[in-house]
Order: structure tokens, then C-alpha cells, then sequence
């Protein structure tokens, strides 16, 4: 679940850390009138969940309120990596002295959480660790222990802050660890915090991504957010196409046939599972396939569902033909996911002998599963032809 | 030899009531495997297949030698699940469980290493050695594993358990066979990665290559990368990066909770030259694994 | 509509209260339902997830049968 930068701030702020003033808007006219609350300059701040917002014109600076007006409304339309905004962020405007930068994610190899910190905030952070190493710190700690504070002073120092500044950074990091571990986040960051003229230290802007698995533990904090523990947000908002498909994954708890991603293709594929999955849909762009969709199959879904899959895949205007591939399957059945396809694609409509250009799944109970692919003449192949082959006929039986 | 487990490897299933579990119990049975029975609280007294059910690991390690146990319990017991087995002093632990928020799994991890206890997984398939033994459900039922994993002298390590079937069944077509495989599981973190079983597969007289089934997300490939140049580990490595397709597409999550592209090193065409310059030789098509491989064997 | 499998139930099966209520609890995919007080049917719906375990026809060896219809003609 990756939180926009105005729920990312209310999570900060809920959690007693400094903050400028801010108005989430929907409207130009709110926009307005945050900006008149506010008495003074402000920044628009366009609400997306794509980064570039800056490059891409999504964030503008209003001295007046008609001025916020004029540029809210001119945002709210601005469609940024596609995306429309769900609305806009109305903040004062800061007087900024020296940016820094503090995230908290987690390192698979340290098998730990690590605070990735910098005085050198505002700009890619992964420009700075090439080219400034010496201006970004390190620390991993213990996921087992509680979090204790020196280790965010740890990696405020490590780059060299000392005096009031450490401390007031200090509190930022620690708190930002805290939020990040107690809330099952992968991703905490605040880029950049800002020292204000006056010397203040706050955070600017902030990005969080909270554990897809770990939601239903934090209910309340989602619900208190207006959001559900279910929702699944990634990088860009789900199609109807996607949510159709997810729908019906959701409808009976036996296996999976769903995960599926739109792609503007004309071949349907029905794949799986994880790794399979990725295999097959590289396979059949490598083969010069364009797919429909990507999604998963896996741990032996009822006919019905893969039915269902295969009836709401082949309703899309753009889908040509289906290809039905998977690896050696183990605990997925051969017979039940043709039993499934084949149905699908005749309630549909459709001769499954056409509109099928290749079943490649070998392994359990593959026997039963060639005699149905038998019996219905679908183009099938076994064990011995590789995915890569198998996406290869996929895509040359297009045009049969 | 093997690497993990052998022929004498006992172990027991927790959560061995559970519907996946009294299947894998089945399918390690009819595979000749030495499961002992398994734990599921309150049902102390009953039998799955004949093999005894208790209510804690203790149970179990009080009288007799267990050298593994695989976990195949709901998410949210999964973490107590593990710490379980480590405090019962059980050497190896196989996590099957899927969808287990990785905070814990990083506990039982930590802890695991404090004590000196071995992780596979977790979301993994478990561990066979093809003609030994099989701790955990991979490869199914006993009929289909023994067509897709023939004995043999190549070493499989994945990220993904299906692709360890996959990629195995290929290399039995093949005639080469598997000494022994490891569905290292899909999560962003893991017990044991591929630098932290490269060793033993270097120590395994009768592994002669390896072949690795690996996607985008983490940094896994990096760490195997400098084992391989710091070690000066000899055996050849053939391995496979799927997902291509994710580089153009940041942010998303598909397949396993660990593949996503986060930055410019989660993705495959980064892991792909980091692995190339570290002397593996990357597939570019996952079918082409055995005939790499026997160009690296020099047969 | 079942295009995949087709259940036959001997009718002396009806007479065997117990029976056809142990057909309705040994499947694991609800193929089977009691009708009435004691009488199994076979549900519509369900009969093509069928997963071939022949729980059912070793509770009614001979009385019941699981017909595969893409193995016929
Ligand atoms: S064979 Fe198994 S699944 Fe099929 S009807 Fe009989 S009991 Fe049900």
C-alpha cells in the first residue's frame, strides 16, 4: 500500500513530528481557502503516486490565494505519468536553509532494517551514494530489539552533524524508524527534511509504503486514513479490468487466478504462477508477442475460477487469442485448469481449438489433462518443449 | 553427499493437520522420506497417515533426533511457529508459509542466527535430493517428482518453487539430473540466499555446476556476485533472470512479495551484468539452462 | 452445464440412508446433496470440479460412478 504524500504527513504528524502547515484539497475552490488560512505564500503540491512531480509541473508556488486558485486548478487537470491526481496538497511556503535526507527500508542481505541517511537531501538519492559516498550513512539494527535512539543519532553523525542539529534530527530519524517498524512499513522516507532559516528542523515531504501482508494489522491506522485494511495500491490505480479480475480471484479460497496486470496487447495469456509467470510473459515478448495481460495461476484454483478468468480475458475487445501456460506444475492440476479454459472460451462464445494457441502445462495429472486438450483439438505440447518454445508457438499460432 | 539434508534427515511438519500439510505429509512419505509426524496444538493423540500428532515440538525432540522441521502454518502463527522449533534446539527449518510480513520475518531470522539454527524460506517449497530424501512439497506427488528430479550432479537453487520443478524437470530431460535442489523462497528477506548456500554447494563433491532461477527485486544477485569473486569457488554457474519485463515498469508488484523494482540495482538488466561479470553465465532463455550448463562442464 | 463429468447413481444407492449421506460428506467438492429426507442428487454446478478422488465410489463400490465425458466417443 504506497500512502500519498498527504496521508505519509498524517502518519508523521500523528506521530508528534514538526511539520509545515498543509491543507489536502480536492477542489480549486478549497484550494483557495487553505491558502487564505494559511496567510502567506504557499506551494501546491500535486497529490500522485508517480515521482517527478516537479519536472512534470505538478508542483507550483502561490503568493495569493487567487494565485492558488488558478495553479490548484490547473494541477488537479495535470496528468503526470499518466496519472491523475486524487487532489492537491496546499503547504506554506518554507524558507529553506539545507535540505536533508532520512529513509528507513529494509536490506535483504543484512536481513535488517537500515536507515539510509544524508545531508545532502532534495536531489536522487542514489546519485549521492555514487558520487558523495561520504555524504550518506548506513545503519542497519535489530528487528528484534526495540529501537533505541542512539542508532538514529548513529547515522545523523556518521555524516558529520554535530550541535543542535544533531539533535533535532535525531528525533526525526528515531521517530521515523519507529514509525516504519511498529507499522510493518518497506518503505519510510522523508526527502527532503528542511532547516528553515530560523533554524527549525521539519519534514518537507514524505513517502510511505506499508507491507501488503501487514495491513490487516494496522486496521486502524488505514481506517483512520479513510482507507480499507484490503485495498492494494501500487505504483498506479488499479484498471476496472484489474479489479474484475481480482474480484473474481476473491469469489471461492481454492488457489489463485488472478494477479493480473492490463497490458495493451492482443494476446490473452492464462500463466503462472510467480516465477513461471514472469518467465512466460518475458517468453512471449521475446518471441514478439504482444500480451493482453499479465497474471497467475497457482495453487490448484477451482474450474471456476480459471473459467472466469478465461471468460473475462477474452471479453476484452483486444484479445485475440489465449495462450495457457505454465511450468511443471506440482500441486496445480493439468485437468483442471483445461477443464476450466476449455469451458471459459466455449461459454464464451468461442471454439477453444481456435481461439487457444497453445496449452503448455505439463505435470500433475497431465494425462487426464491431454486427453481433454485431445478431445477439444487444442494445439498442447508436454514437458519436453521448453516455455520458451512453447511462447514461441504461442505467439506464430496468432495467426492461424 | 547432498548438501542440507540426506537420506538419514528426520524431520517433523508443524501444522501437520493443516489441508496442504497432510498432502506434502503424504507425497514425503510415499517418497521415502523419514517425516517423524508433526504439531498442531490441541491434537496431541491423533494420526496423519499413521504418523503421530503432538502439541509442542518439544514433544517430539524430548525422545528422539530431529533434524529438520518444516513449517506449514497460517501467516500469523508462522513467526511463533519458528521460534518454536529453534528454542527445541531443531538445526533446520524450512518455512512453506506464504504472506508473512517480512518485520517477522526478520525476527525469526536474527534469532536464528544467534543461535545458530538454519532458515530455508519462508513462501519456499522445501529441499530435495533426488533418490534421498524431500523435506517440504516440492516436486508433488511422488510419481511426478521422480520424472522431474532424476538423481544427478547439478546443484538448483530458486527463488521461485515452481521453477525449481521447471528448471530441474529440464535438467532430467537432459540427462543430467539434480544432486540436490533448494526453493530458497520469493520473499524480500529470506533465511538463506545464494551466497549463504554457495559454500555448501562448493563443498558438495557431488555437485559439479549449479543452476539458479533468480528475479528482479533485492539484492541477492549482488551478494552471490562478490561470493563468487571473493571465494574463488571454481564450479560453474548457470543462471537465469526473469521478469525483464519489470524494468520498465517501477513501483509494481508482481509475482513474489521481494519482485519489485525499487531502483536502477533491482533490475534484471543490472543483475544480469553484475552476474556476467562475476563469471556466471546468464540464460538468456530459461530452456537453454542444461545446454549452458554442458558447455561449462566442458561435456 | 457439466461438460467434463457425469455421476451415475445406482437407484438402489436411494435406499441407503446412511450411504447417501456419507456420499454427501466424502466429497470434497460438494458433488453431492441430500434431497428430501434421505434421497443424494448430484449438484449441476459442481460436478465438472470433480477432482477424481473416487472418495465416492469406494463408499458404493459398483453403485456409484464417476464417468469421464472426454474420454467417451
Ligand atoms: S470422485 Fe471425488 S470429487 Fe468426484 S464426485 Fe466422487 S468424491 Fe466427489
Amino acid at each position: 500500500m504506497r500512502f500519498y504524500e498527504y496521508e505519509s504527513k498524517q502518519i508523521l504528524r500523528d506521530a508528534g513530528m514538526p511539520l509545515p502547515k498543509s491543507h489536502f484539497c480536492t477542489t480549486d475552490a478549497e484550494a483557495e481557502q487553505a491558502a487564505a488560512d494559511i496567510r502567506g505564500p504557499v506551494v501546491i503540491k500535486s497529490q500522485v503516486l508517480s515521482g517527478g512531480r516537479m519536472k512534470a509541473g505538478g508542483v507550483k508556488f502561490a503568493d495569493t490565494p487567487q494565485e492558488a486558485r488558478g495553479l490548484a486548478e490547473e494541477i488537479l487537470r495535470l496528468r503526470i505519468n499518466d496519472l491523475l491526481p486524487v487532489g492537491v496538497l496546499v503547504e506554506e511556503k518554507q524558507d529553506i536553509a539545507q535540505e536533508y535526507y532520512a529513509a528507513v527500508t529494509w536490506d535483504g542481505r543484512a536481513k535488517k532494517p537500515v536507515i539510509i541517511f544524508s545531508d545532502m537531501g532534495g536531489i536522487d538519492i542514489e546519485e549521492v551514494a555514487e558520487s558523495h559516498p561520504e555524504h550518506l550513512s548506513r545503519t542497519h539494527f535489530s528487528a528484534l530489539r526495540p529501537f533505541s535512539d542512539y542508532i538514529a543519532k548513529q547515522a545523523v553523525a556518521d555524516v558529520g552533524v554535530t550541535g543542535n542539529d544533531l539533535n533535532a534530527l535525531t528525533r526525526i530519524v528515531a521517530g521515523l524508524a519507529r514509525i516504519f517498524i511498529e507499522r510493518d512499513m518497506t518503505l519510510a522516507e522523508i526527502n527532503p527534511i528542511g532547516k528553515l532559516a530560523d533554524g527549525r528542523i521539519i519534514a518537507l515531504d514524505c513517502h510511505m509504503d506499508m507491507e501488503q501482508e501487514a495491513q490487516r494489522a494496522h486496521a486502524d491506522l488505514l481506517n483512520a486514513l479513510g482507507l480499507s485494511a484490503d485495498d492494494k495500491r501500487q505504483a498506479r490505480p488499479p484498471t476496472q479490468f484489474e479489479l474484475d479480475a481480482e474480484h473474481l480471484d476473491g469469489s471461492d479460497p481454492r488457489g489463485v487466478a488472478g494477479n493480473l496486470t492490463e497490458f495493451d496487447g492482443d494476446l490473452g495469456l492464462i500463466i503462472g504462477a510467480g516465477g513461471g509467470s514472469l518467465t512466460l510473459f518475458d517468453a512471449v515478448r521475446a518471441a514478439g508477442g504482444r500480451p493482453a495481460n499479465y497474471c497467475e495461476i497457482g495453487g490448484n484454483p477451482s474450474v471456476n475460477k480459471t473459467r472466469n478468468l478465461t471468460k473475462l480475458i477474452l471479453s476484452r475487445p483486444n484479445v485475440k487469442k489465449i495462450a495457457v501456460m505454465m511450468n511443471v506444475v506440482s500441486n496445480t492440476r493439468v485437468d483442471i485448469v483445461a477443464r476450466g479454459v476449455v469451458k471459459g472460451c466455449i461459454e464464451a462464445g468461442f471454439d477453444p481449438a481456435e481461439k487457444i494457441t497453445i496449452f503448455r502445462i505439463p505435470g500433475s495429472w497431465e494425462e487426464e489433462g491431454f486427453a481433454i486438450l485431445e478431445k477439444y483439438g487444442i494445439p498442447y505440447v508436454d514437458r519436453s518443449v521448453s516455455m520458451d518454445e512453447a511462447a514461441r508457438l504461442a505467439v506464430q499460432n496468432m495467426d492461424k | 553427499m547432498s548438501i542440507l539434508v540426506n537420506a538419514d534427515t528426520t524431520f517433523i511438519i508443524q501444522g501437520i493437520t493443516g489441508r496442504e500439510a497432510v498432502t506434502m505429509a503424504r507425497e514425503c512419505l510415499d517418497y521415502g522420506a523419514r517425516l517423524l509426524g508433526g504439531v498442531t496444538p490441541g491434537r496431541k493423540g491423533r494420526e496423519v497417515h499413521g504418523l503421530p500428532v503432538m502439541d509442542t515440538v518439544r514433544q517430539f525432540t524430548d525422545t528422539q533426533r530431529v533434524d529438520a522441521s518444516v513449517v506449514s502454518v497460517p501467516p500469523a502463527f508462522a513467526a511463533d511457529a519458528v521460534f518454536e522449533a529453534i528454542d527445541a534446539g531443531i538445526p533446520l527449518i524450512v518455512v512453506v508459509t506464504e504472506r508473512i510480513p517480512r518485520k517477522q520475518v526478520a525476527q525469526f531470522v536474527e534469532y536464528a542466527q544467534q543461535q545458530g539454527t538454519r532458515i530455508i524460506g519462508p513462501n519456499c517449497l522445501g529441499i530435495i535430493s533426488p533418490g534421498k530424501t524431500r523435506v517440504g512439497g516440492v516436486g508433488g506427488a511422488a510419481n511426478s517428482t521422480e520424472r522431474a528430479f532424476k538423481p544427478g550432479r547439478i546443484g538448483v537453487m530458486s527463488r521461485s518453487g515452481g521453477m525449481t520443478v521447471e528448471i530441474a524437470n529440464s535438467l532430467s530431460e537432459a540427462g543430467l539430473g539434480v544432486s540436490t535442489a533448494v526453493s530458497i523462497g520469493g520473499d524480500a528477506v529470506i533465511g538463506s540466499t545464494y551466497a549463504e548456500l554457495m559454500p555448501l554447494f562448493d563443498a558438495d563433491p557431488d555437485t559439479d555446476a549449479i543452476a539458479i532461477y533468480s528475479e528482479p527485486g533485492g539484492r541477492a544477485e549482488y551478494e552471490l556476485a562478490e561470493y563468487m569473486q571473493r571465494s574463488g569457488s571454481t564450479k560453474p554457474i548457470v543462471a537465469f533472470m526473469a521478469g525483464k519485463f519489470m524494468d520498465e515498469m517501477p513501483g509494481m508488484r508482481f509475482g513474489h512479495a521481494g519482485t519489485i523494482v525499487e531502483g536502477k540495482a533491482d533490475t534484471a538488466t543490472e543483475k544480469i551484468a553484475n552476474l556476467a561479470a562475476a563469471g556466471i553465465t546468464v540464460a538468456d532463455k530459461v530452456g537453454d539452462i542444461p545446454s549452458l550448463i554442458k558447455q561449462r562442464l566442458g561435456a | 452445464m457439466a461438460m467434463f463429468i457425469r455421476v451415475d447413481i445406482d437407484p438402489s444407492v436411494q435406499e441407503d440412508m446412511q450411504l447417501c449421506q456419507r456420499l454427501v460428506e466424502v466429497c470434497p467438492v460438494d458433488i453431492f446433496e441430500t434431497v428430501g429426507e434421505s434421497n443424494v442428487a448430484t449438484v449441476e454446478e459442481n460436478l465438472d470440479e470433480c477432482t477424481l478422488c473416487d472418495l465416492c465410489v469406494n463408499e458404493a463400490p459398483g453403485r456409484v460412478h464417476v464417468v469421464k465425458l472426454y474420454r467417451e466417443g
